[in-house]
């Protein structure tokens, strides 16, 4: 006879396994880690909930003191390698295999583990992939989350940082799998549910905040006079003619600096209610005098950012957010938005090669990719017209019938010719092949491929790749930009003045933009305190951001 | 608004003085640089940091300093403190004010012994300028804080001027991080060291006489306001301010957290202290305060 | 440090009468850039002291777009560079050629 249910089984086996350590779901911090011993199994498929900004750090903490005789071969499939303990568990053999999407903090640590043979890797993925493994065949067997709060049957307020639970638990809870949730409190009844009681098995009472990291604060203080001047390129040069009100922004300082232009130079421009209405986004501190100026018209958020919760409240009409008024976000739907509802990605990166391939991988760090390439890729799914996306199919194929023409998504990289320390942006070769060589990938870890790639925006100017005709073009329009880089310095002068004379390649100048007019005065908000005074005293700035 | 914190030292000096009046003594192209640098590799200024020269002040007649924060932290070194000495000196000579607009973490490293010795003489031409009774004002408000050397210089001042973001101590947070520990002072909560070293708690100790908005225009108003107040420096004078000082550590002394301190000084609600713009700040605090230094 | 120096001939003189200004700060990544009339009017002469070793090459290509694009006959330039990016030297270039143009106070 086949039995059918073994998956559930099994959960009611860990689940009668666990409650000798619990008083009905609730499972005190002392018992914890005999709590941990007793659910999991060697080979187990795990999800530790963490990714680029929240953590599940207390059950991260107590995974990595397990005793690895009897506690091993883990098969770890999460979104973030980001707390040390993550990594300490393959170092002490807890765990064996690892699915992921980013490392940033541990990017040096991941690639010396992986190259020394500590971590099997199963792939690293983007997070709409991750996700949707989850529901193929990376279901996890337990998964170890974190909520705000609880009530005693298990019902969870996840809070302004909801971002990856739900995904994470309806793939674990409807498959079979057990549900561990760390909560700063258990509470009678909690403000609001996101996540059902009965979808979660225990609950550990943290008594403090799961850790949640400001990744999307950027200090107006540190944007540079040439970071503005790309910003007013991309203004003037993308974001104007091709009228792009459906968006998502990278976190780098050149993205900052177009959301602090916006009431100053995009107001001179007559732009407002023309460009920038509708965001896939976190709630970026720097878009506050755009919000604020009337600019915005609605954002859904991947996760919440650290400050920002107050504000969100007071401006439920711009934000997602719940019955108890504090924001909802939620990684995959946003992903999921910012790939197929937004007209543009805009982005930084550290290295671009001469076919538009970006990387921010170095050959001793793998920061993974996060969600960067599902925003920052054209979705061939994609069936609903709109003005940016028809005009951008029509500048790369001319020559179809319009009704069987596809659109294309803008996918522009913004940056610096030269990033920190005088590091050329532009290279012949990727450190990302390099590394792949390193660790025998199949894969070079690209975060947005050269044929997705739509525009190149540097301080020299903007390429346009939608127009050039052969991969030579192309070649010499990301030399155009390229700056004094040896890249820049290797272009065909001739062919790159062709380009010019095209609009493919488009300098300060040809836009009418003088490089001297970008003043930081031009920022709506020059340093954190005025971003908290545009708020209204409503943004609350964490400790290392204040000069106050 | 122009902010005084992001401005360069010459920009501030343009934006203070009088429109063209402001002429350079021993300007760049004199090329005084430091004769320490180059030893240590290390690149130099041709002003060596600070911009000195004379300049007019709602039409009356200044000597002017301005540190540069950005170049080296807008530490002392030999050329650096001399050019301030010597303009003390002219000072004295020409009976006529100075300002100084302090952007400094202390003394260079790399000349440490040329910088104290600055110090020093920077604080006796100091002494000597006000029994003569000249104003020395100083203003404080830019990234490098006023510390070191510069906080004991701001010390003999006849005015100090201050903003929000201006800092004003002697030892530096990082310094007293590295040697009692993150548990003494976390020197990477910049909250904390704004609430210990920044220019609203200075102003409401009293060690700071005129707290201004961070707009250079502001910084102008409480300059040509300082040109004008008066302060003896004499054994009475400094009698009076040991007495403030004593009386002073006796009442906060023990307290470890400036929000207490302010409370102890009535202010209402001192955890909105940090968020209060300008105004609201004065209106809270202008009355509560400590009385300024009795030696300015 | 290391010392760089380049000379370039011009046929466009600088303009305005002011006989020198300065912009910038030596920072890190930051540069001061110090004009002087001071040369014939057909050179414009370059004289660097950096921070950043081996970048020859590409100071000398971002000079002498510099010199194509503006009026600097007569310009002795020098610089004292903190390791900026060639696209910072560039601004602060045109910045004080800009200063140097104005009016006379």
């Amino acid at each position: 006879m086949t039995a059918w249910d073994t998956q559930k089984k099994a959960r009611y086996g860990r689940i009668e396994a666990g409650s000798r350590f619990a008083e009905g779901k609730v499972v005190s911090k002392d018992s914890l880690p005999r709590f941990l011993d007793a659910v999991l199994k060697p080979g187990d498929r795990v999800c530790l909930e963490g990714d680029n900004q929240k953590q599940a750090d207390l059950l991260a903490g107590a995974l990595a003191g397990l005793d690895p005789a009897r506690i091993h071969d883990l098969h770890m499939v999460q979104s973030g390698v980001v707390l040390p303990e993550h990594l300490d568990i393959f170092e002490k053999g807890i765990a064996r295999k690892l699915d992921y999407s980013y490392s940033g903090p541990q990017s040096a640590r991941i690639a010396r583990m992986l190259f020394g043979g500590q971590i099997e890797l199963g792939a690293v993925h983007t997070y709409l992939e991750l996700f949707a493994r989850y529901f193929i065949d990376l279901t996890p067997n337990v998964a170890l989350i974190a909520a705000v709060s609880a009530d005693r049957d298990g019902n969870l307020y996840t809070g302004p940082n909801t971002e990856d639970t739900p995904t994470v638990v309806e793939a674990t809870s409807f498959k079979g799998g057990l549900v561990v949730a760390q909560v700063a409190e258990i509470v009678d009844k909690v403000p609001r549910v996101d996540i059902p009681g009965d979808q979660v098995h225990f609950l550990v009472e943290a008594k403090k905040p799961f850790y949640v990291e400001p990744l999307f604060t950027r200090d107006p203080g540190a944007i540079t006079e040439t970071q503005i001047l790309t910003a007013m390129l991309a203004i003037k040069g993308l974001y104007q003619p091709y009228g792009i009100t459906r968006l998502n922004h990278g976190i780098g300082f050149n993205t900052a600096a177009i959301e602090l232009l916006l009431p100053t130079y995009g107001e001179k421009l007559g732009l407002r209610g023309k460009i920038c209405t509708h965001w896939a986004l976190n709630p970026h501190p720097t878009l506050i005098p755009a919000i604020e100026a009337g600019w915005v018209e609605q954002i859904h958020s991947f996760g919440s950012e650290v400050g920002m919760d107050r504000y969100i409240e007071a401006r439920p009409d711009i934000y997602f957010t719940g019955a108890d008024g504090s924001l909802r976000s939620h990684r995959a739907f946003c992903q999921t938005a910012g790939l197929y509802a937004c007209d543009m990605f805009i982005g930084s990166t550290l290295q671009i090669d001469l076919s538009g391939h970006s990387s921010t991988v170095t050959t001793s760090r793998i920061a993974g990719f996060g969600g960067a390439p599902n925003m920052g890729s054209d979705p061939r799914g994609r069936r609903h017209p709109s003005e940016a996306w028809l005009k951008a199919g029509e500048e790369a194929d001319p020559a179809s019938p319009a009704p069987l023409r596809r659109g294309r998504k803008l996918v522009v990289q913004i940056g610096e010719t030269f990033g920190e320390k005088n590091v050329p942006t532009f290279v012949e070769r990727l450190d990302a092949l390099e590394l792949a060589d390193k660790l025998k990938l199949d894969l070079a870890p690209i975060m947005v491929y050269g044929d997705d790639v739509t525009h190149i925006v540097t301080e020299e100017g903007i390429a346009n790749l939608l127009l050039c005709r052969d991969a030579d073009e192309r070649e010499q329009a990301i030399r155009g930009v390229a700056g004094y880089t040896d890249v820049g310095r290797g272009r065909d002068r001739k062919m790159v003045e062709k380009l010019r004379e095209r609009g493919i390649i488009r300098h300060p100048e040809d836009l009418g933009i003088d490089p001297l007019d970008a003043d930081r005065r031009m920022l709506a908000a020059r340093s954190i305190k005025d971003l908290m005074l545009a708020s209204g005293g409503l943004y609350d700035p964490p400790s290392r951001f204040r000069n106050w | 608004m122009s902010s005084w914190y992001e401005a360069s030292a010459r920009q501030r000096i343009d934006a203070l003085a009088d429109p063209d009046s402001f002429e350079e003594f021993i300007g760049p192209e004199e090329r005084e640089v430091s004769p320490h640098l180059a030893l240590f590799d290390l690149p130099e200024q041709f002003d060596d940091g600070i911009v000195v020269g004379r300049a007019r002040l709602s039409g009356q007649p200044v000597l002017v300093a301005a540190q540069e924060g950005r170049f080296m932290g807008g530490a002392f070194g030999e050329v650096h403190g001399a050019k301030l000495t010597g303009l003390l000196r002219a000072a004295r000579t020409l009976r006529c004010p100075v300002l100084i607009l302090f952007d400094t973490g202390g003394v260079r490293l790399q000349e440490a012994n040329a910088g104290e010795m600055a110090i020093a003489e920077i604080m006796r031409e100091i002494v000597l300028a006000r029994a003569d009774d000249i104003p020395v004002v100083g203003l404080i408000g830019g990234r490098a804080g006023c510390f070191g050397g510069g906080g004991l210089i701001a010390g003999c001042c006849s005015t100090l001027v201050i903003s929000e973001h201006g800092r004003l101590s002697v030892t530096g947070p990082e310094v007293i991080e590295t040697n009692r520990g993150a548990d003494e002072f976390d020197s990477k909560d910049r909250a904390l060291v704004w609430r210990v070293t920044g220019g609203k708690h200075r102003y409401l100790i009293g060690g700071a006489d005129l707290f201004v908005e961070d707009d250079v225009a502001a910084f102008r108003r409480a300059a040509i306001e300082g040109l004008s107040r008066r302060a003896a420096l004499d054994i009475l004078t400094l009698a009076d301010e040991q007495k403030r000082l004593e009386h002073r550590l006796k009442r906060f002394g023990a307290m470890t957290e400036p929000r207490d301190v302010w409370a102890a000084l009535g202010v209402l609600r001192p955890e909105t202290v940090s968020g209060l713009a300008t105004e609201a700040f004065l209106a809270e605090g202008l009355h509560k305060r400590e009385n300024a230094h009795d030696a300015r | 440090m290391e010392k760089l120096t380049f000379q370039f001939q011009t046929n466009r003189a600088a303009g305005g009468d002011k006989t020198q200004t300065i912009v910038g700060v030596v920072a890190s990544g930051n540069l001061e850039v110090l004009l002087e009339r001071s040369q014939t009017p057909g050179e414009c002469s370059f004289e660097i002291s950096t921070a950043a070793h081996g970048f020859g090459p590409v100071w000398e290509a971002v000079l002498s777009d510099f010199v194509g694009r503006s009026p600097v006959g007569g310009l002795k330039i020098s610089i004292n560079d903190g390791g900026a990016r060639p696209d910072t030297v560039a601004l602060r270039l045109a910045q004080a050629v800009r200063l140097i143009e104005e009016d006379k106070a």
